[in-house]
């Protein structure tokens, strides 16, 4: 099953990597005698509103996101888990002041904390550099939520038995992080990394409102699922949802690959 | 008596501190005196000159706070920009149904969450145990609005919208979690023993993960008033979450401070009992486990 | 026995809900005061509601007497004296006379109010004259003449002087029954209003009209095609689509309508752009060529699926009264863009144009987010620019960002935007191509004009603004028209079309370009009851 979902994901990856080489034609070459035109041979997933070939477009988006998405949920992770077990190991006033500030980043409108970095950038700022800083920017926001559960994980370590008898041991702070409290994270921060990849390519789209994220012609997978909003389009189109399918096995694989014995009865 | 004051007194500085971080954001935001009617060729210079004199007096972010509190101790909340009637009876006339649609969301989603989880693990079918995974990740990529939109054209209940975005998260922890914890010895141990699955479910495996679950009840509260703006937005359910966006997009500021200072209370508060509970867990606290 | 369930049952059809009109605001309503409205909403329940003196017929664009029998437009358009209608009430039963007409426009004109509708009255400085003459006739003459000044009472609703609910009170067809925030607004007819048709049935023959909040349009055309609105009242054109396939009777495109899109360059000399690029943008020639690059059949095609006309100017063909008939779209000529380019010294190789100094021509176009159409414009536009080498970026921004850059920091080089129920009184345009104001959206607040062609346009705007001989304010705007299309500060693309939807279940709708689209004529619509119970 593992190898089964490692190579859909390699094949995934491939394909958006190569998709300049495998698509018919460019993402942005617009077919304007062909707009909103269903699948053929010449465009297996039809054409958008402008003539564009959806395939094309899919896999040159999910290059982006892709790359990009992964490494921000990583970055969101391990700040939750630097965050978090800091806290809940130290306790008293690290503790306190952690607590007050996941708060706090909860509740703040931080979409204009967003448009001040959009109004730092130059108008013409590269594609690429814009979206990058937007998942950077998602990574640093979104860690309050899941470093709350891995400061209640530290919380309950901290009082239970082993940990009492590894300190009695004589080990210290770090060799304590490392050996005892890390391992027992980790399927806590897997399912943080995990759920984080689809939240963040859908929250890139969102950022899109604000002048963040890809502009055209540029596609990214958030935009082609935000498309879906459309709904009466997609009921009559439903070849209008391959980004959502390809989102979704994606992440199962990635599921399949970290949880080992997931699917298997 | 010391510990309740402690808490309350926490409770009100987070409001309050988000209150001030929030007017400070969306001042600084670009567009932050931009108002549209600039563009509207009818009005005269005289008349847009008045439009930016009434905002100017805000545009001092100190004064503006220093005002927004005295006006608080009255219980004033200020008077919204575009709407220009009391911030006070917009939340009013509004509250009810978001609290409504957050209320119900929450308790469903918790409900279907943790069942499927705890399907997907103590259950022998593996087909379930497939469908129920691939359930919480579709709804994972899925975008807020258009979980919204299908639960319209079901003629579903709203809250079902913010029941299926806080599902799959519960889930995928849950399920984590139990995932963990039935490989743990004291489980093992119990198991070897011959306990019944029921009971050892009950007595070993869910004590383990309430910590876990605690805080992400906490965190939960505050992912479902986030989920609540795109969804009452998009559906146009007349709520906070539509107020707030609206305000948003409108830079209304006597709004979304207000909005930042309920909602940074209700997180405060959300979390604190969670945290309260996880602490009751484990009765034997050590010394430094200070909350 | 067999005669009492058949009353039973036609007693309760009868009993069933009384015809409501039903369809959606798009917006809050942010005020239920007529001087204070702005919006789209606020302008639909003041049209539902609010009594006018003379109403602009929107079918025939005539101007028709309402509450006024007759009117006299005196001192070269500085005064007007009216002859006011008889036994009328408002709707709490209080009569209407000449003392209301004079605390209404008291009102509007009080510059403490800043009301947009009042502000169109005042073209000078100075206090209103109110001279009433009885409670039938009343003279008001304003600060300064005001070009098509009869014409502007349309937009005038007349408010109660004397009743103890000045807010209730409403001379208009219908009154506000109930405003629940954020979900609707219910209006009931007016027991109190004057007209009657022809056979002496009181009017209007609808009983309620019911509006909805509703922004989400996905959600607005689910409900109509679910029988539970009976109007959209602006149609997107991919709803248009899929609608007609359904029930073709029910939609309809009714020409061009005021609505315009268009995009302009950064001309400010203090804007925070290259010097080179501020050269490219004062450059005629290169505006005119951009202009003739750009493919403007294919956004009306495609991006308005056929429901869009190219646009010659910035006045709408649906605008009999003033468009300038001579003007016509720039031809999509890319070849003679590129030859005028080069007589101007660009160079075009290798697919790239460069500018004299060999600047690599490349700019960026600023618009509005959440507006999908501008989007797809602007991606067109894109490919449509690369045929001449030309590098064009887009930014998309939300509405309060854009227009701080639009008027404050001035940083930007260009910016796609629309305008929506233009008015058709050019004169109400007035602040835009005044080089003096700060919507000269090129160039705004100049001291003096900065171009000869400014200031001619300055002096024949302030021409047609002093003028009450129709024939020569036309003249004076034509030629208005005429320079706009021969230096092109702004390149207007398309005139999009009026789409509508409306259920057949209601009798008696016309669309027409002018707002309110399918409901101007609401005193005299009819919904058929067989049609709408068929329906549910």
């Amino acid at each position: 099953m593992k190898k089964l979902a490692g190579a859909v994901l390699v094949l995934i990856f491939a394909a958006a990597l190569g998709s300049d080489v495998l698509a018919t034609a460019s993402y942005r070459t617009q077919f304007r005698e062909e707009p909103s035109a269903p699948p053929s041979a010449h465009h297996p997933l039809g054409t958008d509103e402008l003539g564009r070939d959806r395939l094309s477009r899919l896999l040159y988006g999910s290059r982006i996101s892709l790359m990009l998405a992964p490494a921000a949920a990583l970055l969101a992770t391990a700040i939750a888990a630097l965050a978090g077990a800091t806290a809940g190991y130290l306790g008293g006033w690290w503790e306190r002041t952690f607590l007050g500030a996941t708060d706090l980043s909860l509740s703040l409108p931080w979409m204009f904390f967003l448009m001040t970095v959009r109004a730092l950038l130059p108008l013409d700022v590269s594609p690429a550099a814009s979206i990058t800083i937007t998942f950077l920017l998602l990574g640093a926001l979104g860690w309050a939520g899941p470093a709350r559960i891995v400061r209640a994980a530290v919380v309950s370590m901290k009082r239970s038995e082993f940990m009492l008898q590894a300190r009695a041991s004589g080990s210290t702070g770090l060799g304590i992080v490392i050996t005892h409290l890390l391992p027992n994270l980790k399927p806590v921060l897997i399912v943080q990394f995990l759920v984080s990849i689809p939240v963040f390519i859908l929250s890139e789209a969102n950022l899109g409102l604000l002048g963040l994220g890809v502009a055209e012609p540029m596609p990214s997978w958030g935009n082609l699922l935000r498309d879906l909003e459309r709904f009466s389009e997609v009921r009559a189109n439903p070849w209008l949802l391959a980004p959502a399918v390809m989102l979704v096995a994606v992440v199962v694989c990635l599921q399949i690959i970290a949880k080992r014995e997931e699917f298997v009865a | 008596m010391m510990h309740i004051t402690k808490h309350v007194a926490g409770l009100l500085l987070t409001a309050l501190a988000g209150a001030f971080f929030a007017a400070t954001l969306v001042r600084l935001a670009p567009g932050a005196d931009s108002d549209e009617r600039d563009f509207d060729p009818r009005l005269s210079a005289a008349s847009i000159q008045a439009l930016h004199g009434s905002r100017a007096a805000d545009r001092n972010l100190g004064r503006y706070y220093a005002a927004y509190l005295r006006g608080l101790v009255r219980g004033d909340f200020g008077t919204s920009y575009s709407l220009k009637r009391p911030v006070r009876e917009l939340l009013a006339d509004r509250g009810p149904a978001t609290l409504r649609l957050v209320g119900s969301g929450l308790f469903a989603g918790w409900a279907l969450g943790l069942a499927l989880a705890i399907i997907a693990t103590q259950g022998k079918v593996g087909a379930l145990k497939v469908f129920t995974s691939g359930l919480s990740t579709l709804l994972l990529c899925l975008p807020a609005a258009l979980i919204g939109l299908v639960v319209l054209v079901a003629r579903a209940r709203w809250w079902w919208a913010i029941a299926l975005i806080i599902l799959p998260k519960v889930y995928s922890y849950a399920r984590g979690l139990l995932d963990q914890v039935s490989k743990e010895p004291h489980v093992l141990l119990a198991r070897a023993k011959g306990l019944g699955r029921a009971r050892i479910f009950v007595w070993h495996v869910l004590p383990s993960i309430m910590p876990e679950l605690l805080a992400l009840a906490g965190i939960s509260v505050s992912l479902a008033f986030s989920a609540a703006i795109p969804i009452e937005a998009v559906c146009d359910i007349p709520g906070v979450g539509q107020l707030a966006w609206q305000a948003a997009l409108g830079r209304d500021l006597p709004i979304l401070v207000t909005i930042t200072l309920l909602l940074a209370l209700i997180t405060r508060a959300a979390n604190v009992a969670s945290d309260l509970a996880i602490a009751a867990l484990h009765p034997q606290a050590l010394p430094e486990a200070a909350l | 026995m067999k005669v009492l369930p058949l009353l039973l049952v036609s007693f309760s059809m009868s009993l069933q809900a009384a015809p409501e009109l039903r369809f959606c605001l798009r917006n809050e309503p942010k005020t239920f005061d007529p001087a204070l409205v702005e919006d789209d909403a606020s302008e639909t329940i003041r049209y539902l509601t609010g009594g006018v003196l003379m109403r602009v017929n929107r079918l025939t664009q005539e101007l028709e007497p309402e509450f006024a029998l007759s009117w006299k437009v005196l001192e070269g358009g500085r005064a007007i004296t009216l002859h006011l209608r008889d036994n009328v009430k408002f709707s709490d039963g209080t009569p209407f006379s000449s003392d209301d007409v004079a605390y209404t426009f008291r009102r509007l004109m009080d510059p403490a109010l800043h009301s947009a509708t009042g502000d169109a009255f005042r073209s000078g400085e100075g206090n209103l004259a109110v001279i009433p003459d009885g409670p039938r006739k009343i003279t008001l003459r304003f600060p300064a003449p005001v070009a098509g000044l009869d014409r502007m009472f349309d937009q005038a609703a007349i408010v109660s002087a004397h009743s103890s609910n000045r807010d209730a009170a409403v001379l208009g067809p219908f009154r506000v029954k109930e405003y629940k925030a954020g979900a609707h607004v219910e209006l009931e007819r007016n027991p109190w209003y004057w007209k009657h048709d022809s056979a002496g049935h009181p009017l209007p023959y609808i009983d309620a009209v019911h509006l909805d909040i509703q922004q989400n349009r996905e959600i607005e055309l689910l409900r109509f095609e679910r029988g539970e609105l009976q109007l959209i009242n602006t149609l997107e054109p991919e709803h248009f689509e899929r609608l007609s396939a359904k029930s073709p009777r029910s939609v309809y495109d009714s020409g061009p309508g005021m609505d315009s899109e268009f995009f302009w360059f950064n001309q400010s000399p203090a804007a925070p752009i290259a010097a080179y690029k501020k050269t490219w943008f004062q450059t005629t020639v290169f505006r005119k060529a951009i202009s003739q690059a750009i493919n403007r059949e294919d956004l009306c095609r495609i991006v308005y699926r056929g429901h869009a006309t190219p646009a010659a100017g910035p006045v709408s063909p649906a605008n009999h009264q003033w468009v300038n008939a001579a003007l016509k779209p720039p031809v999509y000529r890319p070849e003679q863009a590129l030859h005028e380019l080069a007589e101007a010294g660009f160079r075009f190789a290798n697919g790239t144009l460069s500018d004299p100094s060999g600047h690599r021509v490349e700019f960026t176009m600023v618009t509005n987010s959440g507006n999908q159409a501008r989007q797809r414009a602007a991606a067109m536009m894109q490919q449509d620019l690369e045929r001449i080498g030309i590098r064009l970026n887009i930014a998309t921004l939300d509405f309060p960002a854009l227009l701080e850059r639009m008027n404050r920091t001035l940083d930007y080089d260009a910016i796609l935007l629309g305008l929506v129920n233009v008015d058709i009184d050019p004169n109400m345009q007035m602040n835009i191509w005044l080089s003096s104001s700060s919507m000269h959206s090129w160039n705004p607040k100049q001291a003096k004009p900065a171009t000869a062609w400014e200031e001619e346009i300055d002096r024949l705007m302030r021409v047609q603004a002093s003028q009450s001989d129709n024939r020569k304010r036309k003249a004076a705007f034509d030629r208005v028209q005429q320079i706009a299309a021969e230096q092109t500060p702004i390149i207007y693309l398309v005139n999009k079309n009026v789409l509508s939807a409306i259920s057949p279940s209601v009798k008696g709708a016309r669309p027409v370009p002018l707002a309110p689209q399918t409901f101007w004529n609401v005193e005299r619509l009819t919904l058929d009851e067989s049609v709408l119970q068929s329906r549910r």
